[in-house]
């Protein structure tokens, strides 16, 4: 049993990190109309190379690297593999399954090299942890708030306040139309992917940080967990995604503080906890807290 | 065009015929791959009428699958009510599709992505439940699958002996048969149901939900009796994957599955039996050739030997992985489509009034949104 300050610190920190993965998703989304199941292995991809460069090039070059490498992966896949021909939004589930293809030739070859081994990314937070009057919390959980929310903070204003932005927002609104006024959408997309991969390789660090034990392979499953949480705040809109990731972290870290009143449940029940909280809000609201309900035209 | 009338019973009769075949001239290991990607193939179809046909994205296949291996094994097993194990199979049919009715204030409401991540949640809150209920699931161990028995006549190795022209039938022998006769049945209500009233109604309702609606299909209703039918058919694959596997654990019904059963239907071809067929004896027939053989193919090292080289299984998953985007980025339309170009190509050309019409599919390559059923 853990204090309630504790678990709402907890689920903060763990809903910071699961909005990096999910604003990934929906900015994915938005821009090509793919889900993006890759987004697990992009993930690991940027945390294996933080991992085995940090000796060499100290943490922060690490970091900068496997950032900049994720995103040029991300760009990539989009770029070679998924943009073929005349862009077709029907295309779409097509190219999700692609990614399906990329992650299992991705995460069967990082698998490979990770192996059993637990690898340590070098951050500069160690174990150390902060007294707050009556809590104790990591370091790295204060340092995954603050870095998630100065990342999140810049997409927004990316979104906001650059051409590339409105690009975006304008080819998800109405494709024909931004292509139209000249925006070149398969640029538009190759960046939104970039973005993600950028975001899922920040992501990474924090996932495999103090409390837990080092990046393993079964890392990127985490990403998973963002489906719920992109979904919940609607898939097309950034600030669904905030709000939704917030609610599964929150909600997971509440159950797990809570396991012993809860074991009716079964054991682990914290795990699945954002499943069961995803789908009661769909049956109340189809699509998602801050989703558009749109106009049907015949 | 007499002639022609006859020519796809005959053809379809000649198939089973060649499919009866397996068990005379192959050994266990390829009957058992065959009898997975049987039990794979009816899954899909039940999946690509949901998803092909109607529209609707399902990742939750996975747990209607355990739905129908767990009900059999529960139905027909010791803890539980240890019923005949015929009566066992087709109660954990009906389970299955009464788990998806149980969904369909889900299933009815919820579009697209929305609907795919949502069954997502059926997956792990099924996984877990799984885990958690283990006087009726054995927990994470899993349960011995009861061999089905049909009016005396078991399907296990030795119960009665059974000699057909010289070859002793075993288990897989006798699996095989059920699961052709099983895959039969599939094939013909699937294809019953998709040119059919209903079967129109789906697609109908795929291809603009709001006209379908005007045209008087109940949205609500037709879209959670696609999720009943493909639930049915999952569970009816989960009781013969059950069957094949004797055991059922609860790691096996994972988001991966799901994502399997995604990936046949859109290597197939989505919206078509045969496709969903094809394309689940890729998914499933695929992995297990390459683990076999993976130890001939260059640069794959044998196993144990640890010097970081890549060992038949990554090797197989590499090439799987590697096989579904070059499918994918060639024939977007999966091998139902390839197949359909390949025939449009071949046939000889027809009087040139005909012609114009056939002889622009080859150049299109690209996903035809409104195609209808096979």
């Amino acid at each position: 049993m853990t204090s309630l300050l504790d678990d709402l610190l907890n689920g903060l920190a763990l809903g910071a990190v699961y909005a990096l993965v999910a604003l990934g998703f929906v900015v994915i989304f938005k821009a090509s109309g793919v889900i993006n199941f890759a987004q697990g292995s992009l993930l690991l991809f940027g945390g294996y190379l933080t991992a085995v460069l940090h000796d060499d090039l100290g943490f922060a070059g690490a970091l900068a690297v496997a950032v900049l490498a994720t995103a040029l992966l991300a760009g990539a896949l989009d770029r070679l593999l998924l943009q073929r021909g005349e862009p077709d939004p029907r295309m779409a589930h097509v190219q999700t399954i692609v990614t399906i293809g990329v992650d299992i030739v991705l995460l069967t070859d990082l698998s490979r090299r990770i192996g059993g081994d637990l690898l340590s990314l070098g951050d500069p937070w160690g174990d150390s942890v902060v007294t707050l009057g009556s809590v104790t919390v990591a370091d790295s959980r204060l340092a995954a708030i603050a870095v998630s929310a100065v990342a999140i903070a810049a997409v927004f204003a990316l979104f906001r306040f650059t051409p590339w932005g409105l690009s975006l927002r304008a080819a998800a609104e109405d494709t024909e139309a931004a292509a139209l006024m000249g925006v070149r959408l398969s640029r538009v997309r190759m960046l939104a992917w970039c973005l993600a991969g950028a975001l899922a390789a920040l992501a990474a660090v924090f996932l495999a940080a103090f409390p837990a034990p080092g990046l393993e392979r079964t890392t990127g499953q985490i990403a998973l967990k963002a489906f719920p949480a992109a979904i919940l705040g609607g898939m097309a809109s950034p600030p669904g995604a905030l709000a939704g990731s917030l609610l599964i972290g929150l909600t997971e870290a509440l159950v797990a503080g809570h396991q012993s009143d809860l074991h009716v449940l079964g054991e682990g029940f914290g795990d699945v906890a954002p499943y069961a909280v995803m789908v009661l809000v769909l049956l109340v609201r189809p699509t998602g807290l801050f989703g558009a309900k749109g106009a049907a035209r015949v | 065009m007499s002639d022609r009338r006859y020519l796809k019973p005959a053809a379809a009769v000649a198939l089973a015929l060649v499919l009866c075949l397996p068990p005379f001239y192959l050994d266990a290991f390829w009957l058992r791959i065959g009898l997975f990607s049987v039990a794979a193939a009816i899954g899909a179809v039940g999946l690509s009428l949901l998803s092909g046909t109607a529209g609707q994205l399902s990742l939750g296949h996975a747990f209607f699958l355990a739905v129908g291996a767990y009900g059999y094994t529960w139905l027909a097993g010791d803890p539980g009510p240890g019923l005949p194990t015929a009566l066992a199979a087709v109660l954990a049919v009906l389970l299955a599709g009464v788990a998806g009715g149980l969904f369909s204030p889900v299933a009815g409401r919820l579009r697209g992505v929305y609907l795919g991540v949502a069954t997502l949640a059926l997956v792990f809150l099924g996984h877990h439940l799984l885990l958690t209920a283990d006087s009726v699931t054995g927990g994470f161990n899993g349960r011995s699958v009861p061999p089905l028995t049909l009016g005396g006549f078991g399907f296990t190795a030795d119960d009665p002996e059974l000699t057909v022209l010289g070859v002793p039938f075993g288990a897989e022998e006798r699996l095989w048969f059920l699961g052709l006769a099983l895959f039969g049945l599939t094939w013909f209500t699937a294809r019953g149901l998709l040119r059919s009233r209903p079967g129109r109604a789906l697609a109908a309702l795929r291809d603009s939900e709001t006209a379908a609606a005007v045209m008087g299909v109940d949205v609500a209703r037709y879209r959670s009796a696609a999720f009943v039918v493909s639930s049915m058919y999952a569970g009816l694959a989960g009781v013969l994957l059950a069957l094949a596997f004797r055991r059922v654990v609860p790691d096996y019904f994972s988001l991966a599955l799901s994502v399997d059963y995604l990936a046949m239907i859109v290597i197939g071809g989505l919206g078509s039996v045969a496709g969903a067929t094809a394309g689940a004896v890729f998914v499933t027939a695929l992995p297990l050739l390459m683990t076999r053989y993976a130890d001939q193919l260059p640069l794959v090292a044998t196993p144990g030997t640890e010097d970081g080289g890549v060992g038949p299984t990554e090797a197989a998953r590499y090439l799987y992985g590697a096989a579904i985007v070059v499918i994918l980025l060639y024939a977007p339309d999966g091998l139902h489509g390839l197949a359909r170009r390949v025939r449009a190509r071949l046939r000889p050309h027809p009087a040139p009034a005909e012609q114009t019409p056939a002889s622009t599919v080859p150049s299109a390559p690209a996903v035809r949104p409104k195609e209808h059923t096979p």
